[in-house]
């Protein structure tokens, strides 16, 4: 059997998605005897030269993980797009933006402002920011200049595959790992756009109890509960959990620590928007008991619960959603 | 990233979609219509059976394709001819509405309010004021500045 050739390249990323595929434990071993690694930096001593080297689409899978954060993020996906056969989109950042996408949303000030001077725990007096070239003893220093927005890979380049997740979990990469086999046997590959996850909301695979009618009275953190029920689903507790309106495939794994879904793996295929589609869900839950005795503030109140809509349910899909399109210059009166 | 607004002309005809309920506001409006009273033609009017079958998405892609204010009208409280359809209504716009103030859509685009099906008055005199107030305004979505698509 021939070796696929596999490049791992990152983007604007905590390398988490890495981590993700290193622990796949014992399984890992299966990985080496299917693949042969040409880049991968963060496990490997690859330098972007060696990507570069190749010849194009000598790389049979690439594999990119992360946002599109810098211009060296768009340069390195260009570049794995040309060498390789295959792009897959891993992991939510560069599936959605993911969480560095939550930069785009519209600030008063400048962010560079925001995060080098003016964040409460910065203590900066000489006002250093990171500049793209600076000289010091006439050699010139540089560094990749930042984008106004943090953007999904697809913005950039043609993505052929998508597995979400922050990490994707285990079990997604095992599904990955049986799609190289495939491929690697047949030569057989999934149709262009497929997403390597599952198909129904996470609500189909998590184990909790649902109750005929769900009804809470306000949103609470988890730490505030003071009796959790373990086997009880997390909404009628009053927990927010993105479950409803987020693509099964982790198996519930934190709905199984009685953590809310945080809606990491995103929309299913039918779905244009999570957070509006969530927004829908969860407002109808909300007192269904004993709306018909308040008052227009007694309801504005409950849903004032919620300080950050936007973070609370776009926390990693900002970046690919309708939302993010309305964008507005307008100043907020 | 910080973007510095440049107004450059206000919207001398702003386009507002209007969503009616079936049983109040849009009997409502066929009440203005008959008692002859004026109301704005800005208003781009599209009838659901009830208010709370609008779904957050109808409103962001509304404005997503050229509208600039989306007005959501529906029964008072307590007269929604399914029950409940309205208290659901009010609490899902209402979290849209903070939604869409974190990502800078000026809050006068964005009204929700209740109108029975015999206050056609009022319905002359919402959709006037609401015209009004866009009309203080730069265009939005496809012709201003705001929104991609």
């Amino acid at each position: 059997m021939k070796k696929i050739n596999l490049a791992i390249a990152l983007g604007a990323t905590c390398a988490g998605c890495d981590v993700a595929i290193l622990d796949l434990n014992e399984k890992i071993l299966e990985v080496f005897d299917l693949v042969e690694f040409k880049f991968w930096p963060t496990a490997m001593d690859f330098k972007l030269d060696d990507l570069e080297k190749l010849k194009d689409k000598e790389v049979d899978v690439g594999i990119y993980h992360g946002a599109i954060r810098t211009t060296e993020d768009v340069k390195i996906a260009k570049i794995l797009r040309q060498k390789s056969k295959v792009v897959v989109a891993f992991g939510a950042c560069a599936n959605f933006g993911g969480i560095p996408s939550l930069a785009n949303m519209p600030y008063e000030q400048n962010m560079f402002d925001l995060v080098y001077k003016d964040v409460p725990s910065m203590d900066n007096p000489e006002n250093t920011v990171p500049l793209t070239s600076v000289k010091i003893d006439d050699v010139e220093l540089t560094l990749p200049g930042i984008l106004e927005n943090a953007d999904a890979l697809e913005e950039i380049i043609d993505v052929d595959y998508f597995v979400p997740g922050c990490p994707p979990m285990v079990p997604l990469i095992e599904q990955v790992i049986e799609v190289l086999k495939v491929f690697a046997k047949k030569g057989e590959l999934p149709p262009k756009g497929a997403v390597i996850a599952g198909t129904k909301t996470l609500c189909d695979e998590c184990g909790r109890t649902k109750p005929e009618k769900i009804s809470f009275k306000e949103f609470i953190s988890p730490q505030e509960v003071e009796e959790m029920d373990p086997d009880l689903c997390l909404l009628p507790q009053g927990i927010i959990c993105l479950g409803p309106a987020t693509r099964a495939g982790c198996d519930g794994l934190c709905t199984k620590m009685n953590v809310g879904c945080r809606g990491c793996l995103g929309p299913t295929d039918k779905v244009k928007d999570h957070g509006l589609k969530m927004i829908s869900a969860i407002t109808s839950l909300l007192e269904v008991d004993e709306e018909e005795e308040m008052t227009e503030e007694q309801l504005d109140k409950i849903v004032e619960k919620i300080p950050d809509p936007l973070g609370t349910f776009y926390r990693f899909t900002y970046g690919k959603s309708l939302i993010y399109k309305l964008h507005s210059e307008e100043k907020v009166i | 990233m910080s973007k510095t607004s440049q107004v450059t002309e206000l919207n001398s005809n702003p386009n507002v979609v209007l969503f009616l309920c079936r049983w109040c506001s849009g009997k409502g409006a066929d009440l203005a219509g008959t008692s002859r009273l004026h109301y704005p033609t800005n208003v781009l009017p599209i009838m659901v059976n009830c208010s709370s079958r609008i779904d957050p998405q109808h409103v962001v892609e509304a404005f997503l394709e050229g509208a600039d204010g989306v007005l959501i009208t529906g029964c008072h409280f307590g007269d929604c001819h399914y029950k409940t359809g309205n208290y659901k209504t009010f609490r899902r716009m209402s979290l849209l509405s903070r939604l869409l103030k974190q990502v800078g859509v000026n809050p006068k685009r964005f009204r929700i309010t209740w109108i029975s099906a015999t206050e056609g008055s009022k319905f002359a005199k919402i959709t006037t004021e609401m015209v009004e107030d866009l009309k203080k305004l730069p265009p939005y979505g496809k012709n201003g500045k705001g929104g991609e698509s």
